[in-house]
């Protein structure tokens, strides 16, 4: 089970506290009327599966609520990263 | 004193002997002295009902080779008898059942980690009618047609082989199997508990023991814990060397002591390591009184730990490596340091006449112990080209002859187990055959690196040593001792002294003990096996090889290596060896299976803990709950739910009563719980633009003291819930979403409030728990609910889809004018608490008016009746609003969903549209799922045109009614088509989804 900071709580908690919310920085285009249908489809479906490095989004469900982005290894799990919504990785 | 005792306990034996059905059954190959074993006591035990005794302090295995039993069961394809192989988790082919009672039979479990105690009943697996003579066995004479891939080629046949499949396949799965599940439920508790700690030391030998006496005394909080029933792992059998100045077993019997007096420290015994997870987290299995005659009540059979610590020190040891030969499953052979451990653990000889085979110096150490206790060393068999240096010089000086470049051709058994065995010599080729009661094999230790790599930590293979050794190591995890291949006691001491700051301790009296480069050690032909308790020769690794495999992974499935449930312990580097070997590659290219929890198998109980029964998921009820008892409700679930399905008057079926309810509910009035339906407090005064972005439907300018029906999307535009959205003053709404969908609503509201639209000023609580809601519809609603309400009722006052504040029954309440079921409705939420004291005065007045309480069956009739649908029912994630002629919103600005709706795939004409279907016959009520075509009797392959997502008998219209998805189906009206029945179609109509009122002349009452 993963630990997972979150930049809310300032502390690192167990992952049942969590929920994952899929990949981040997939910003929702601002004018979804003026965007073709081969580009809103890859905003909908399609992700990328790194082996390696990968941004993704959890809520801090059964915590403070809030959403955040972790920079995670998916290799070996280790977070390298954990930062508010709106914040560039690190 | 002791020789009294002894006496002792040989006049009690002797007399216990012959209460026992007659049989004298002495322990006859227990020592006269030495190991850690109590002699004093007399522990009674059975197997395959047959009673023997051992000792406290024995294990099952111990307390059978005490009585020279061998053969132990029958293996997993085959049948082949096999017997005890090593000493401890790794066994492979001893494998049993633990009776205690009809509800406590633990199948599986390894004798060699079955403590003994009294009355304990143990039974041999596979074999029928009896361990001895074993039908089964029959498949051992079939040979090579249960070889490689023989389940992927015949269980897996093509269609035609009837009576394969009817006869063979059942049998075939009857006879390869392990023990039997007992079929009673399980009575016992399990714990489960969590522990937080700074050093984890997995595995109490010498280098666990260094390491937690070293993070102990620096005062670091420790967890040191051990599978077996003592800690000191290699320390127990250490009779020569000297630690800090005293014997070895002194030196532990110390350090625990000192573990046991360090506040900060825990020893746990009896306790697996069984998987090592992300970010140092460890899984405990704690066997609390599985080694207790009499377990009592008061404690937990088993505990399931959670352990998370900064650091896990991994001490696992090392795993000795068997031979590959032509029959050395057979029982008798053995590895030789389990021989040893029997012999200096337990005071058990493993036979009088023995052969060691070995390709190193430590079997020469187990048999120099054995033939210091009176064992015969028949021969030691030295693969090595030259056997020389301390160990086999101290050998022949103890007048054992040592056969150097020699190999293990072939086993003989009699009766059993073995009777001999054929030995060949590597520079003649002259064979010659060793009578022997017990073949012991030496071919290097394998470094315990389980765990090590379910923690991501990546191996490397060591050349010299010819073992994989652990490399790169996850955040906090390192090995230290044997399973770092660190192989002397020095070595281990200094390794775990070391990884936790302390100063190793000093060792001396140790003879060094120089391991062979790595081999599959013998002549890898006939029946030589490699996974022993799955049965897979090194045979079938090389057929693999040869029919095109080339991934250890895809070896491994194909021939079922380390498929068992001892995961291949003490196979898997033979058959990585032999499978690089065909495949002519380096073994390092070839590389590892992947490695994977359990350790050993861990109980389901364990698993489950707690989480049974009524403990198994949370109940949830509504403030009501009791009233609904009390009106005799059936009950169903829905998600966590307990909500009332209907309520049977004496005699009544489900049919009856919700054809009465929802008749009384037409005719005058029902009342109905409605409190399960999640709610959502949108706050703040942004509150109407962010619903607005949410939602299909125009809720910005919803006028405060509205009510508004709304429609969520996903953002791939699909109908994902639906509710009541009613605005209490302009920054504040009241939002009701599907009983099912509130907390998934609420974190898509939550994720575009934050992520999306932060800018927003808006804020969302749960309210659902905090409302009870009581639902009045009919008629006569009106009637009821007037007299108590302090507020304007009338139509004038108080329009449909309007909402209100009002006090109902003298308690603050919301009234909405709602109606799910077309006839005049208002909805009361009042406080959770407050629930009961509603739900009463609108139960009487309800009462006089003739009407009645109905549940979740009558609801569903009632809306499908008007057509209202059900998010769930009516939709399936697939299904947009127009689809179901709900409008989509194409006059708002965006909102979430919005942009899907214009895909292409959106747009296109025969999408499945809902609609209603009335059956030719009006009895029949369709079956819900039921697919919809155009043909009566539609070929195989005919595409459905849709399919029946509702389906009721209607009270309102005296007949069936029934909702559907049909391809195009509003271009469909008047249409006959069919609905494909198991009796034969059944033909249907094409109507209007709404069968009731449409022109909505029923809210008004």
């Amino acid at each position: 089970m993963l630990l997972i900071p979150c930049p809310f709580c300032a502390m690192a908690r167990p992952e049942a506290e969590f929920r994952h919310a899929g990949a981040a920085h997939i910003a929702r285009p601002a004018e979804p009327a003026a965007v073709d249908d081969a580009a809103w489809a890859a905003f909908l479906y399609l992700r990328d599966n790194p082996r390696g490095v990968t941004a993704e989004r959890w809520r801090h469900v059964h915590g403070c609520g809030r959403f955040f982005n972790v920079l995670r290894d998916t290799v070996s799990d280790r977070i390298l990263a954990s930062y508010k919504p709106g914040e560039a990785p690190p | 004193m002791i020789g009294s005792s002894r006496h002792e306990g040989m006049m009690q034996r002797l007399l216990l002997g012959r209460m026992f059905q007659g049989r004298l059954l002495p322990d006859s190959m227990r020592t006269e002295a030495g190991g850690r074993v109590e002699r004093r006591t007399d522990i009674r035990f059975s197997f395959d009902g047959v009673d023997y005794l051992g000792c406290a302090g024995d294990t099952l295995a111990s307390a059978l080779l005490a009585n020279a039993v061998h053969l132990v069961g029958r293996s997993f394809k085959y049948h082949r008898p096999r017997g005890i192989m090593a000493s401890g988790a790794e066994e492979p082919n001893a494998l049993v059942t633990v009776v205690r009672d009809g509800g406590r039979a633990t199948p599986n479990l390894r004798a060699t980690q079955v403590e003994l105690y009294d009355g304990l009943e143990a039974q041999s697996q596979n074999r029928w009618p009896s361990l001895e003579t074993d039908f089964g066995a029959l498949a051992g004479l079939a040979g090579r047609a249960l070889s490689a891939g023989f389940y992927y080629k015949t269980l897996m046949g093509p269609r035609g082989w009837g009576l394969w499949h009817r006869v063979f396949e059942p049998l075939v799965r009857r006879a390869a199997g392990l023990g039997r599940a007992p079929g009673v439920a399980d009575g016992d508790r399990y714990g489960r508990y969590f522990a937080h700690c700074d050093v984890l030391v997995v595995g109490g030998g010498p280098a666990g023991i260094a390491a937690a006496l070293a993070a102990g005394r620096a005062g670091a909080r420790v967890i040191l814990c051990d599978e077996q029933a003592e800690a000191g792992g290699s320390l127990l059998t250490e009779i020569a060397a000297m630690i800090d100045g005293i014997p070895a077993r002194d030196w532990l019997a110390r350090s625990l002591a000192e573990l046991a007096g360090l506040g900060n420290v825990r020893v746990m015994a009896r306790t697996t390591a069984f998987g090592c997870y992300p970010h140092n987290m460890v899984g405990l299995a704690e066997r609390v009184t599985e080694h207790l005659a009499v377990p009592g009540s008061g404690r937990p059979r088993e505990i399931l730990w959670r352990v998370r610590a900064r650091r896990v020190v991994l001490a696992a040891g090392a795993i000795e490596r068997p031979m590959v030969f032509a029959g050395n499953d057979r029982p008798g052979v053995m590895l030789a340091g389990a021989a040893r451990d029997y012999l200096l653990r337990y005071g058990v000889k493993v036979g009088s006449r023995v052969v060691v085979a070995t390709s190193c110096d430590t079997a020469y150490r187990a048999a120099l112990d054995l033939a210091a206790a009176g064992v015969v060393i028949k021969v030691i068999v030295d693969l090595r080209a030259s056997a020389d240096g301390a160990w086999p010089a101290a050998a022949r000086a103890a007048g054992i002859s040592v056969l150097a470049g020699g190999r293990v051709l072939g086993t003989h058994m009699r009766r059993k187990r073995i009777d001999s065995v054929l030995l060949g010599r590597g520079d003649d080729g002259r064979t010659r055959w060793f009578d022997c009661d017990a073949l012991l094999m030496g071919n290097g230790w394998v470094p315990a690196v389980h765990l090590f790599a379910q923690a991501r930590g990546a191996l490397r293979w060591d050349e010299a040593r010819g073992v994989f050794l652990p490399g790169a190591a996850a955040d906090g995890v390192v090995c230290v001792g044997g399973c770092n291949g660190a192989w002397s006691l020095a070595g281990a001491l200094a390794e775990g002294a070391g990884a936790c700051g302390g100063v190793a301790p000093v060792v001396e009296g140790e003879v060094e003990a120089r391991l062979g480069a790595a081999s599959v050690g013998g002549e890898a032909g006939g029946k030589s096996f490699v996974d022993f308790q799955n049965d897979v020769l090194a045979g079938d690794v090389r057929q693999a090889v040869g029919e095109g495999y080339r991934s250890i992974e895809h070896v491994k499935r194909y021939t079922t290596a380390g498929l068992g449930t001892d995961q291949g312990k003490t196979g898997n580097m033979n058959v990585m060896a032999l499978a690089a070997s065909a495949l002519g590659a380096p073994i390092p290219q070839v590389g590892t299976t992947s490695f994977r929890p359990p350790y050993t198998p861990v109980t389901f109980g364990s698993l489950a803990g707690p989480a049974r029964g009524a403990m198994f998921d949370p109940v949830r009820t509504t403030p009501m709950h009791d009233r609904a008892v009390a009106e005799g409700a059936v009950f169903e679930d829905v998600g966590a739910w307990k909500r009332a399905r209907y309520f049977p008057r004496a005699g009544e079926g489900m049919h009856a009563a919700v054809q009465r309810e929802v008749g009384a509910t037409r005719a005058s009035v029902g009342m109905f719980d409605a409190s399960t339906l999640g709610k959502i407090e949108v706050v703040g005064p942004d509150a109407g633009v962010f619903l607005d972005r949410m939602y299909v439907n125009a809720l910005a300018k919803l006028a405060p003291g509205r009510c508004r029906y709304a429609v969520m999307l996903s953002e791939a535009g699909f109908v994902m819930d639906d509710g009541i959205v009613a605005r209490l003053a302009p920054d504040r709404f009241h939002v009701t979403t599907t009983t099912g969908g509130t907390a998934q609503v609420l974190g898509l509201m939550e994720d575009y409030a934050q992520t999306e639209w932060p800018e927003l000023k808006v804020w969302l609580t749960s309210t659902s728990e905090h409302w009870a809601v009581v639902a009045v519809q009919g008629p006569q609603a009106r009637a009821v609910l007037a007299p108590l309400c302090d507020g304007d009722l009338s139509g004038a006052g108080f329009a449909h889809m309007a909402v209100r504040t009002m006090r109902v029954a003298g308690i603050a309440a919301r009234v909405m004018r709602v109606s799910f079921t077309g006839e005049l409705g208002f909805e009361v939420s009042v406080p959770a608490r407050q629930g009961g004291v509603l739900w009463d005065a609108i139960r009487a007045g309800v009462a006089a008016a003739g009407g009645l309480v109905y549940g979740t069956e009558a609801m569903h009739v009632l809306r499908a009746e008007k057509g209202f649908i059900i998010v769930g029912q009516e939709t399936d994630g697939t299904v947009m609003p127009g689809d179901l002629g709900l409008p989509e919103g194409r006059g708002k600005a965006d909102f979430v969903g919005k942009r899907s709706l214009s895909r292409p795939d959106m747009v296109v004409v025969d999408r499945r549209q809902l609609v209603g279907l009335l059956t030719e016959n009006p009895a029949v009520v369709l079956e819900e799922g039921a697919q919809v075509v155009a043909q009566a009797d539609p070929a195989a392959g005919t595409r459905a045109l849709g399919h029946v997502t509702s389906a009721y008998a209607s009270p309102g219209l005296g007949r069936s009614i029934a909702l559907a998805l049909v391809a195009g189906g509003r271009g469909r009206m008047g249409e006959r088509l069919f609905v494909p029945m198991p009796g034969g179609s059944l033909a249907v109509t094409v109507v209007a989804p709404v069968f009731l009122d449409p022109a909505g002349e029923r809210l008004d009452g």
